[in-house]
């Protein structure tokens, strides 16, 4: 029955693994390093033509035409002290420049892989002297070291650089040995140990290829440094020595005419700065492309809050407002979509939901089923970029929040409405003591002193059984155990006393035992004080305990909704029907738990219809054409299934 | 924290061992003898003998080692043949003004550094962004001896605004107004570089904290956009921008080395510089060894900063 629903979705998932372009393509696709590899091309093409250019000789003196300024007939950069073409040294004192810090990176690559190789994959105490010997290196200012090797090898050019690459072996050393410590420890490298490789083999034909990404980044940005610091030393007199110049040396020379003709030491330093711009340039595309950390679409700055297309765009088509306006939370075909690359996820596609005051509402649902952005996306959380409100409306006892000004919905954050977020570990601050957490929304929304807001803070620990509240206030998210940190968050959520709280899955990261305490706590708390509860979880147990009435979610929609008991013993949508017979019950025995075969489809690409048609045991063709409505079944339940009615 | 401290201290003493270790052991790299090295081509055959064996250059090199970090202990690092004098106090006298030009540079650096890398986070790709980001980039690829120069050329010849050098004597007499005025041109220079590389850092700390769990619990909350990032994101971006400001410490002493030959700065580098052509061997290693002994002890006190904002590092 459910062979050709499947096949129709396939095409669609089928797409997913795009061609990616290689690294050289994506490369030259970014502009800053196009531009920065258009830049050292340029330079090398001229250095490496010098020799077949007309040029004048770079060390022949011509005492009667010193300091000739620049675009002296002849001279286009002018001379130096001593009548030398300033043009001609300057191309051969790039291409020394040049080679030389290359050669030198190259070679520092070399010798600082060669030692983190070695020392990750011998490990033992062959690693530890290795890194304790460079960590000694380190500890040096970088340039005062080449200082002391110059001084003990004399000056000069080769001992110049001989100090350059020595200084840049640790850098390259400690770098490939973290990464390669990271795959020696791999399942697959012990596998190819006990295959009975070579050692030879597996560093340069496993390790080797895995880490040159790492080695690769790492040169383009020590050669940058290498050309400037083996200027540097020529400038001070220790590398390069006259005639023979590098760019440093000349800049040197310059450097005491620098009133009466500073051209002579101002170009060359223009020079090794286009030089270093160039190479940097090219370093920091490579490191965008290679790098996998910047390559999922890179570090994007998250917004105070979610963007939202205007209201008027977003109320389209929309039915006419009901009773919202004295609901705490009248959700009316909320879309929220996340933008990513050039697929446009529909993480939520059109939801509606209400909650009145002191009512508790569930949202169920598989990951990725919507439930967690439908939730953020009542206060604006959802993350932007990528994420997006493009449809409905967040009514607010009537107060579209979407459109609110960014300060009227921090007015309502916190005080009015307020979250408990899922995985307690990452959600409070590790570096603040949990009572100033909790005091700091009580001083925001109230306007108490902080003494006063930190004595409330200390009732809140207590109200949530925290023991030995006010010692425990000062402690800091990282003293404290799973479940204690999730009483905190509840204790923030509860502090300026909200009329509505959402719960995102307030117990999922612990353990059963405590699972129930703090579903407790929260109850308690919340019948209390009065608020309403928006609970979301992927365990329909858990909204058993806790909700009056629940909404399924899938696929970015509700496909059914009604009272929780309603609901429990009468689903009427099919995944409403498998997602119960996944929920093992206690005392019940022969029960047999099937899980749901399939996964959730990516909502980048949602089947046309019913989305869970494809996994659906009792789909039909017509189930997966068309637009399917949530329609009453009964009179407070509802279904968006065609075949809720047959048999 | 007290027993943080001593713990701290503790490590600190391998590692100084460790650098001594490496400054004895470069400058006895030397090719041929090093006594002749030290006394020049010009020595008599007397001479040799005489320094030889006052430096103990006939002993085995561990034997020498002991000798010499016994005397290093006694504050005896030796005599500079070039000079007349003991090391230890030319090093001295030139060690307050490396320190000063060293310590104004860090600090404008990481202000600097810091401030602008939030501003280029929170409006990134906007124009201050675009701009900070271009600003870096020229930053990073300057050579501050160049630099020093453009500003003597522009602020000192051209404008005549500030002194471009003459920084002879630190307390001659001008008091602290002069000592400024004459600072804040080499400064500026040394803390161009390094303050590049911090803004770099602190906008990709920014934009990583910003994305974590805690800033959106700390929106959640209702706090303003501006506690959020200076409070909640900035702390914890701190404590990675904590260790690179005590590397980029290393960069400014070194750095320092050029930006004094420019500036003609009375400090530790100028004199590394001329004492390293004048084959001054003993003024070399007693300066570099003090220079990279305080690097040590600026590592130890960012460790200890870091340790201070961050409980969890405490706690370990």
């Amino acid at each position: 029955m459910s062979a050709p629903a499947l096949n129709a979705t396939m095409p669609a998932r089928l797409s997913y693994p795009r061609d990616r372009p290689s690294a050289f393509a994506r490369l030259t696709q970014n502009r800053m390093a196009s531009f920065g590899l258009l830049l050292l091309s340029l330079i090398v093409v001229v250095v490496v033509a010098a020799p077949i250019l007309p040029l004048a000789p770079p060390h022949v003196a011509n005492v009667a035409q010193r300091l000739r300024p620049p675009l002296t007939p002849g001279h286009f950069l002018g001379t130096d002290q001593v009548g030398r073409d300033i043009l001609s040294r300057l191309i051969w004192g790039t291409r020394l420049s040049l080679a030389v810090g290359v050669f030198a990176a190259l070679i520092a690559s070399l010798i600082g892989s060669a030692i983190g190789l070695l020392a990750a994959f011998r490990g033992g105490w062959i690693d530890t002297l290795l890194m304790r010997g460079i960590d000694m290196l380190m500890a040096f200012p970088y340039l005062l070291l080449a200082l002391a090797i110059v001084a003990a090898l004399g000056p000069g050019l080769v001992n110049a650089m001989i100090a350059i690459t020595i200084v840049n072996v640790p850098f390259f050393a400690r770098g490939v040995r973290g990464a390669a410590l990271s795959i020696v420890r791999t399942d697959f490298m012990a596998a190819a140990r006990l295959s009975g490789l070579s050692d030879a083999r597996i560093v340069f034909w496993e390790l080797l290829p895995n880490v040159m990404p790492g080695i690769v980044i790492g040169l383009s940005t020590t050669i940058g440094w290498m050309i400037l610091e083996t200027a540097g030393l020529s400038f001070l007199g220790l590398g390069a020595q006259p005639p023979q110049a590098d760019l440093g040396g000349m800049l040197g020379e310059g450097r005491n005419l620098l009133q009466v003709a500073p051209h002579v030491a101002t170009i060359p330093g223009l020079v090794i700065l286009l030089l270093a711009i160039g190479i940097n340039l090219i370093g920091d595309g490579l490191r965008d492309v290679l790098d996998p950390k910047l390559k999922s679409g890179g570090l994007a700055r998250t917004h105070a809050r979610t963007d939202a297309v205007s209201l008027e765009e977003r109320s389209k088509g929309l039915p006419l407002p009901g009773a919202a306006a004295r609901l705490p939370l009248a959700i009316r075909g909320l879309r929220t979509h996340f933008r990513i690359g050039r697929a446009i996820y529909a993480a939520v596609d059109g939801v509606d939901m209400a909650i009145a005051p002191g009512e508790s509402v569930g949202i169920v649902g598989e990951s990725g089923s919507g439930k967690t952005v439908t939730a953020l996306s009542i206060l604006g959380l959802v993350a932007t970029p990528p994420g997006r409100i493009v449809g409905g409306e967040i009514l607010h006892y009537g107060e579209e929040l979407a459109s609110a000004t960014l300060s009227r919905l921090q007015e309502i954050r916190g005080r009015r409405i307020a979250y408990v977020f899922q995985d307690p570990q990452s959600t409070l601050n590790p570096l603040i003591r949990i009572g100033e957490q909790i005091a700091e929304s009580i001083r925001r929304h109230q306007g108490k002193s902080a003494a006063e807001a930190m004595r409330l803070a200390v009732a809140l620990l207590e109200s949530v059984h925290i023991p030995d509240p006010e010692h425990k206030a000062n402690a800091y998210p990282h003293e404290l155990s799973g479940g204690q940190r999730q009483r905190v968050g509840i204790a923030i959520a509860l502090a300026n006393d909200p009329e509505l709280i959402i719960a995102d899955e307030p117990t999922t990261a612990l353990d059963v035992t405590t699972q129930a305490q703090v579903l407790k706590l929260l109850n308690e708390l919340r019948r209390e004080r009065g608020a309403a509860l928006l609970f979301i979880s992927h365990d329909f147990g858990v909204i058993a305990a806790v909700c009056d009435r629940v909404h399924v979610m899938y696929g970015g929609r509700v496909v059914e909704s009604g009272p929780v008991a309603e609901v429990l013993e009468r689903p009427r949508h099919p995944y409403t029907q498998r997602l119960l017979a996944c929920v093992p019950e206690l005392g019940r025995r022969g029960r047999q738990v099937t899980p749901i075969p399939g996964l959730p489809p990516s909502t980048d690409a949602l089947p046309p219809g019913c989305a869970f048609a494809p996994r659906c045991h009792r789909a039909a063709p017509r189930c997966s054409i068309g637009e399917i409505t949530l329609d009453a079944v009964e009179s407070d339940h509802y279904a968006r299934c065609i075949r809720v009615n047959d048999a | 924290m007290p027993g943080l401290i001593f713990r701290r201290l503790l490590m600190v003493v391998p590692v100084l061992l460790g650098v001594s270790v490496i400054v004895f052991l470069v400058i006895s790299l030397i090719p041929g003898d090093p006594a002749r090295a030290i006394l020049g081509t010009f020595a008599t055959p007397e001479n040799i003998a005489d320094v030889t064996r006052q430096l103990g250059l006939d002993q085995p090199l561990p034997i020498q080692y002991v000798v010499w970090v016994s005397h290093l202990l006694h504050g005896d690092l030796g005599r500079s043949y070039i000079l007349h004098k003991p090391v230890m106090d030319e090093i001295m006298a030139r060690l307050f003004p490396t320190l000063l030009l060293a310590g104004a540079a860090l600090v404008m650096a990481s202000a600097g550094g810091i401030l602008l890398g939030i501003v280029a986070a929170v409006r990134q790709n906007e124009w201050p962004d675009k701009l900070i980001t271009i600003s870096v980039l020229i930053g990073i690829s300057t050579p501050s001896f160049w630099l020093g120069m453009l500003l003597i050329l522009w602020f000192g010849v051209r404008l005549a605004w500030l002194p471009v050098g003459g920084m002879s004597e630190m307390f001659g007499g001008g008091g602290i107004g002069d000592i400024a005025r004459h600072l804040l041109l080499p400064a500026t220079t040394l803390a161009a570089v390094a303050g590049a590389v911090l803004v770099r850092l602190t906008r990709g700390a920014m934009l990583e904290v910003l994305r974590q769990d805690y800033v959106r619990t700390a929106r959640a909350k209702g706090l303003t956009e501006s506690r959020v990032i200076f409070v909640h994101a900035f702390r914890n971006a701190l404590v990675g921008i904590i260790p690179v400001i005590g590397l980029q410490a290393g960069f400014v002493l070194g750095g320092a080395v050029y930006v004094e030959t420019v500036f003609q700065w009375p400090g530790i580098g100028r004199m590394l510089v001329s004492a390293i052509s004048t084959r001054d061997i003993l003024l070399v290693q007693g300066g570099v060894l003090i220079v990279a002994a305080a690097y040590v002890l600026i590592n130890l006190l960012t460790d200890l900063a870091q340790s201070l904002i961050d409980p969890r590092i405490r706690a370990s």
